[in-house]
């Protein structure tokens, strides 16, 4: 099943057009890896799925059910249901500085979602103990590394019970070693079937995790499919030029 | 013996302007803290408008705030005073005078207020707004969940110094002849021709504010549970 439909998807910030005709497919399940230079859209590309930005043009559907078609967003009642299948995760946490780790999973569950307290903050030390933090509940996020500051972000995304995942660049504020918590991570969700769509710098880590990657440029996609073409074999100029810079 | 008399004297003196003092020092605590009962929320509510996206509103706000910041309080004070009576023609009663020392004082102190209050909001982080976004916060759970908590914690230092001022500027009231504590200094000291009344005084704003700075230390403390 296609829990993600694009259909050429544009965006501009004034006279700039940073997305040109993007379409893309996720099903369920899958796991996606946008690649490219900075600039190239991806990060945009990924605001805009994930509703955070407006496309100025194109359509977006979710399981089925259009969120914007030919730019026009569906009604807010209707939106609101579809934003409720995906979460993201940001390149710099966006924890709740003022909440404990355990309330920053457990809130929007409860007062967003209307969950029972009592089950949610079970759910939440579940989630805390798959990410290794259990004993960190009553920790403020100030008091965390940056390596578990992102866990709790994904504990927190993952308490909403989304269908798909977005992670713009989660490992990007942090340094090899704790990037390497976060992979670890991400690959344990990929073994669990989570459908995640990841930009990404982790080339590597990219080719190991992924079903199908995509190469974006200049707002468009240069070039997608299995990693092992994509990475290893790439037919593109530009994508062998920016793979081949990041070698060196 | 003379010296010991005219210390007794000396004494006795100090004594009873502190005791006149004490009695002005009512109204100017009564100023202080119904000034900030209202004028705390109010500023939220002068806030809201500044940063609203309705043009209109915001620009009325906006011209507002400038003519409170631009004009002297005790211009403000004369002017919600006996503005009703010259502008309306209304008649005042003698009970308006302590009204109008709070209204001067309360939309004076919201327009520095809702100042601070909005530069504690731009200071929330936009990944915060989005953070909520992404989560499904309302906008009213977004502001007061997620935003207001860390403005409180990023303007503590600047109300601090508000409300220092504050307690400074309470002596504007003698501008209307509303008495309070330096009113009455003013007047001791005119009536026994001496300064010490207002020595005193300033002893009095001192150990006032000295108070102040120590309860919001104590805040400023308090919030630093998060960073």
């Amino acid at each position: 099943m296609k829990l993600l439909e694009v259909k050429n998807v544009r965006k501009s910030f004034d006279d700039l057009e940073v997305l040109k005709d993007i379409s893309l497919d996720v099903s369920e399940g899958q796991v996606v890896s946008i690649l490219g230079p900075s600039g190239s859209g991806k990060s945009t590309f990924l605001r805009c799925l994930s509703m955070l930005e407006t496309v100025d043009g194109g359509s977006i559907s979710y399981c089925g059910k259009p969120a914007v078609t030919d730019a026009k967003y569906v009604g807010k009642a209707a939106l609101k249901e579809i934003k409720s299948y995906f979460s993201l995760v940001f390149q710099s946490f966006n924890l709740f500085p003022h909440y404990t780790v355990m309330k920053n999973i457990c809130d929007a569950p409860v007062h967003v979602m209307k969950r029972d307290k009592e089950e949610v903050r079970k759910d939440g030390e579940v989630l805390l103990k798959k990410m290794g933090l259990d004993s960190k509940a009553d920790h403020y996020p100030y008091q965390l590394s940056g390596g578990q500051q992102q866990r709790v972000a994904i504990a927190r995304a993952l308490n909403m019970k989304p269908k798909m995942l977005f992670f713009d660049e989660p490992t990007s504020a942090l340094d090899p070693e704790l990037t390497a918590e976060i992979l670890k991570v991400l690959k344990e969700l990929a073994e669990e079937k989570m459908t995640m769509v990841i930009v990404t710098h982790e080339i590597a880590f990219a080719r190991s995790i992924s079903d199908h990657v995509v190469f974006m440029d200049g707002g468009v996609i240069v070039e997608q499919g299995a990693p092992a073409d994509v990475i290893d074999n790439p037919s593109n100029d530009r994508t062998r030029a920016f793979l081949k810079k990041l070698e060196q | 013996m003379m010296i010991l008399a005219e210390n007794e004297g000396f004494f006795s003196q100090l004594m009873g302007i502190c005791q006149k003092l004490s009695e002005g020092f009512g109204a100017t605590l009564l100023i202080f803290f119904l000034t900030l009962l209202f004028a705390l929320p109010l500023g939220l509510v002068i806030a809201a408008g500044r940063m609203s996206k309705f043009k209109p509103l915001s620009t009325l706000v906006k011209l507002y705030i400038s003519i409170v910041r631009g004009t002297p309080l005790m211009l403000q004070l004369l002017v919600v005073m006996f503005g009703p009576f010259y502008l309306f023609g209304m008649k005042i009663s003698q009970d308006y005078r302590f009204y109008a020392v709070i209204i001067g004082f309360s939309l004076n102190y919201a327009a520095y207020f809702a100042e601070i209050y909005r530069s504690g909001i731009q200071a929330v982080p936009v990944g915060q707004y989005e953070a909520c976004e992404i989560l499904g916060y309302s906008r009213a759970q977004r502001f007061f969940k997620v935003v207001f908590p860390q403005m409180v914690k990023n303007i503590i230092p600047s109300v601090t110094n508000e409300v220092i001022t504050l307690v400074k500027d309470t002596s504007l009231a003698f501008a209307i002849a509303y008495t309070e504590m330096f009113t009455v200094a003013k007047q001791v000291a005119a009536a026994q021709a001496t300064i010490m009344p207002l020595f005193v005084a300033g002893l009095f704003y001192y150990v006032f504010n000295f108070v102040v700075a120590f309860v919001m230390e104590l805040l400023e403390k308090k919030m630093n549970y998060f960073r």
